[in-house]
């Protein structure tokens, strides 16, 4: 049960190109939406390594946004397309090993989805809040160290 | 001079709820899923019944596998640094084999030897050794090729041996006549039996001083490197070795706050020797398989004036490809010296 | 013919430097064994405890420098060899396979096409026993997958036995070494031996050839095997393709296809 004071930290992670310059139409736009998101900015989805979704549990994230071009609107043409692959077989991986997949949500979004992006962190927010903080993996962080 | 019971059997669960009594942990070989491996125990019935030896030794108590040496944070432009104070529990080992316990002395002359690792010492003084001599071995075993034997009590606080209805206990030190001392009306007034007779036979497999002379002749023989043709170079045969003591240090930091960790290293990894420049004085797996063998049986004896091996066979027993180190020294001590 | 036969034959013709099989070992086990003349073929077995994935040798430069290799493979062997050739790493001349028959000898296999025509009669089967493991664990909800996870990776002590095993992990200077920056954390805490894990499976997707060397190696007995099986499962359910079918194997994770189906991107 999520405490009322819990505010999620959320990390994203979006490809310069679409969500990003998204992210900003929505600020353009005056769209107002929840401020738990931190956006990591990369050239493309295709640059996002698995071990950076990762590191951002073990950096204390309680959920994870990766957000990218849709599939064939790839500044760099496929980088999107390596990007869909690995996390295919990243998720699963995640999920086998027990990691919390409802805290990572994957999606496109393009340059012009400024309210696609406020809805997607507006309910991604949400659910991580319903589902509370991360301590599961917080708590790995500090354990085993005699 | 060693003081000597009888403990039966029923007595040992009177022994374990003193020592509990009294605020110490006990840990002992537990079977769990088809391995023999050291845990927590509460009561004796929780102790493995039929082992030869666990995969992990318990070096592990003294010389963890990840400890904290120090932490720091920073901020305002100063750096406030706390070295860590090693949390020793008080520990009693329970059934560790004789081989394994001659073991500390070997961790013992580095952890003590030009500086005193507080971190080691610590720790060691919360130890307890309760050795329970072996009644059998198996193909991997030769402690009395290094000076050891089924009934060693090198290492051991308080010694075992098995007979009908108990053991034999033998208080060797302070601290085992501390445990007696626990719960004295268990340990019931015992002679001197024949230990020959009772414990395991481990014949002797090379001439271990004989060895160590030649080894220095051996250093540019081709023996080693086709000993190690097969080793993948794991860190397997040091992380289980009772008496390996090889460390990395390791810092996990942000620009705000980090630690300073100690961590298990292996000299079979690549990685142990290779310098910043790229070049690497060990740069084959034959150079890091000599250099494991040199250390145990050359260089200890040279510098500490004993040997870095117990015989306990762990390395052999967990190696994924089989590098029975008694065979590669019986094969090293019968090797031709070219002239 | 008979292991200790041929290889007598093919180091005696000098078809071959070195012919790697398998020993008698310690206590009833096999281990790798390396002949380097018709005398040392003499003590080469080849029977069901024969389980090692030779394949691994065949990257590591002191093994290189012996010259041409004959290799006793069983069928995870040849398809080992395969995603080496696939991936660069071995030259089809410097290797020969002796593939492992059902009456116990073995047939000489000396190209790629040879063993992939081989590998086209014999099923890629997962054994039973992890099978079994892993329906169990997909059964589990992720709580407790959690805490499986978590109590099986205690035990990990970084001693990569796992990888210094697998046929697949030849890199030089692998992910786990690199200290600029530490990916991976090197200790052995629970947060290193997940990383860690998570790493070598992910780096192990579309590479695997499931020969199940890794989880035997491993000294505390954690069925780290079970992650590299899903990682390639993964990859081949989801894209078609098998690691150690073709010497002409796409990388899987650089390559792929348009209309690739997933279920789960918004």
């Amino acid at each position: 049960m999520a405490e009322p004071t819990f505010e999620p930290k959320i990390t994203a992670f979006v490809c310069n190109w679409c969500t990003y310059a998204g992210a900003d139409l929505t600020g353009t736009s005056r769209i107002k939406y929840q401020p738990n998101v931190r956006v990591l900015r990369l050239p493309c989805t295709g640059r996002i390594d698995f071990m950076l979704l990762a590191k951002a549990f073990a950096r204390g994230a309680d959920g994870i946004i990766i957000s990218g071009c849709h599939p064939n609107d790839c500044h760099y043409t496929s980088g999107n397309y390596h990007a869909r692959r690995r996390w295919m077989v990243y998720r699963n991986l995640m999920d086998f090993m027990g990691i919390d997949v409802r805290r990572v949500t994957f999606s496109w979004v393009s340059a012009a989805e400024g309210a696609k992006w406020a809805e997607l962190v507006n309910e991604v927010t949400s659910t991580i809040r319903a589902l509370g903080p991360y301590s599961e993996y917080k708590e790995l962080v500090q354990a085993g160290v005699e | 001079m060693a003081d000597t019971y009888h403990l039966s059997s029923a007595s040992l669960d009177a022994l374990f709820a003193a020592i509990l009594a009294d605020g110490r942990r006990i840990l002992a070989p537990t079977d769990r899923d088809g391995r023999t491996e050291l845990n927590p125990v509460t009561t004796p019935a929780q102790v493995a019944k039929d082992y030869v030896q666990t995969a992990l030794s318990a070096k592990g108590t003294v010389f963890p596998r990840v400890e904290q040496l120090l932490s720091y944070r920073t901020g305002q432009g100063q750096v406030e640094l706390t070295d860590a104070e090693p949390k020793a529990v008080p520990t009693v080992l329970f059934g560790i084999r004789p081989c394994e316990a001659a073991g500390f002395q070997a961790l013992d002359a580095v952890f003590n030897w030009d500086s005193r690792d507080k971190y080691f010492n610590a720790r060691l003084a919360q130890v307890t050794v309760i050795g329970v001599a072996c009644t059998r071995s198996d193909d991997a075993c030769f402690c009395t090729s290094v000076g050891g034997d089924p009934g060693s009590e090198k290492g051991s606080d308080l010694l075992l041996i098995p007979v009908a209805g108990g053991y034999l206990a033998e208080a060797l030190t302070d601290k085992g006549k501390a445990l007696v001392a626990l719960a004295p009306d268990q340990f019931k007034p015992g002679d001197g039996a024949d230990k020959v007779a009772l414990l395991a036979q481990v014949p002797a497999a090379f001439d271990q001083p004989a060895l160590t002379a030649q080894l220095p002749a051996l250093f540019d023989s081709p023996l080693w490197a086709d000993q190690a043709l097969r080793c993948v170079g794991c860190g397997a045969c040091a992380f289980v070795c009772p008496t390996c003591v090889c460390f990395d240090l390791q810092e996990e930091a942000d620009p705000k706050a980090g630690r300073r960790l100690r961590a298990w290293d292996s000299c079979g990894f690549r990685l142990f020797t290779l310098h910043a420049s790229g070049h690497n004085p060990r740069d084959t797996q034959g150079q890091r398989w000599r250099q494991r063998v040199y250390h145990k049986f050359s260089y200890y004896p040279e510098r500490y004036g004993m040997l870095g091996c117990v015989g306990c066979g762990k390395c052999t027993r967990a190696c994924p490809v089989d590098m029975n180190l008694r065979e590669h020294l019986t094969e090293a001590a019968q090797a031709q010296v070219k002239a | 013919m008979e292991l200790r036969e041929k290889a007598k034959q093919l180091l005696e013709a000098g078809t071959v430097k070195a012919v790697l099989g398998f020993e008698a070992g310690t206590h009833g086990r096999r281990r790798p064994a390396f002949a380097r003349s018709a005398e040392q073929a003499g003590r080469l077995v080849l029977d069901d405890g024969c389980r090692q994935n030779l394949a691994s040798y065949v990257t590591r430069k002191e093994i290189k420098r012996l010259g041409r290799l004959a290799v006793a493979a069983r069928p995870e062997t040849l398809r080992a060899l395969l995603q080496l050739l696939a991936e660069r790493q071995v030259r089809e001349e410097d290797v020969l396979a002796l593939a492992v028959d059902a009456d116990g000898g073995v047939t000489e296999l000396a190209t790629a096409q040879a063993v992939e025509e081989r590998l086209a009669t014999e099923a890629q089967v997962i054994p039973a026993e992890d099978r079994a493991m892993l329906d169990r664990l997909a059964a589990m909800s992720r709580e407790e997958r959690w805490a499986f996870w978590q109590g099986e990776l205690s035990r990990c002590v970084k001693c990569y036995a796992c990888r210094s095993s697998c046929p697949m992990c030849y890199c030089e200077q692998c992910t786990m070494d690199c200290n600029r920056p530490q990916w991976v954390p090197v200790p052995s805490h629970p947060l290193g031996n997940l990383e860690y894990h998570q790493v070598r499976a992910m780096h192990l997707a579309g590479r695997c050839v499931q020969c199940g060397d890794c989880g035997r190696a491993c000294p505390v007995g954690i069925p780290v095997h079970l992650l590299t099986f899903t990682a390639e499962e993964s990859v081949h359910s989801q894209f078609g393709q098998r690691a150690g079918s073709s010497a002409k194997l796409d990388y899987a994770l650089s390559t792929f296809r348009p209309d690739d189906k997933e279920s789960f991107i918004r």
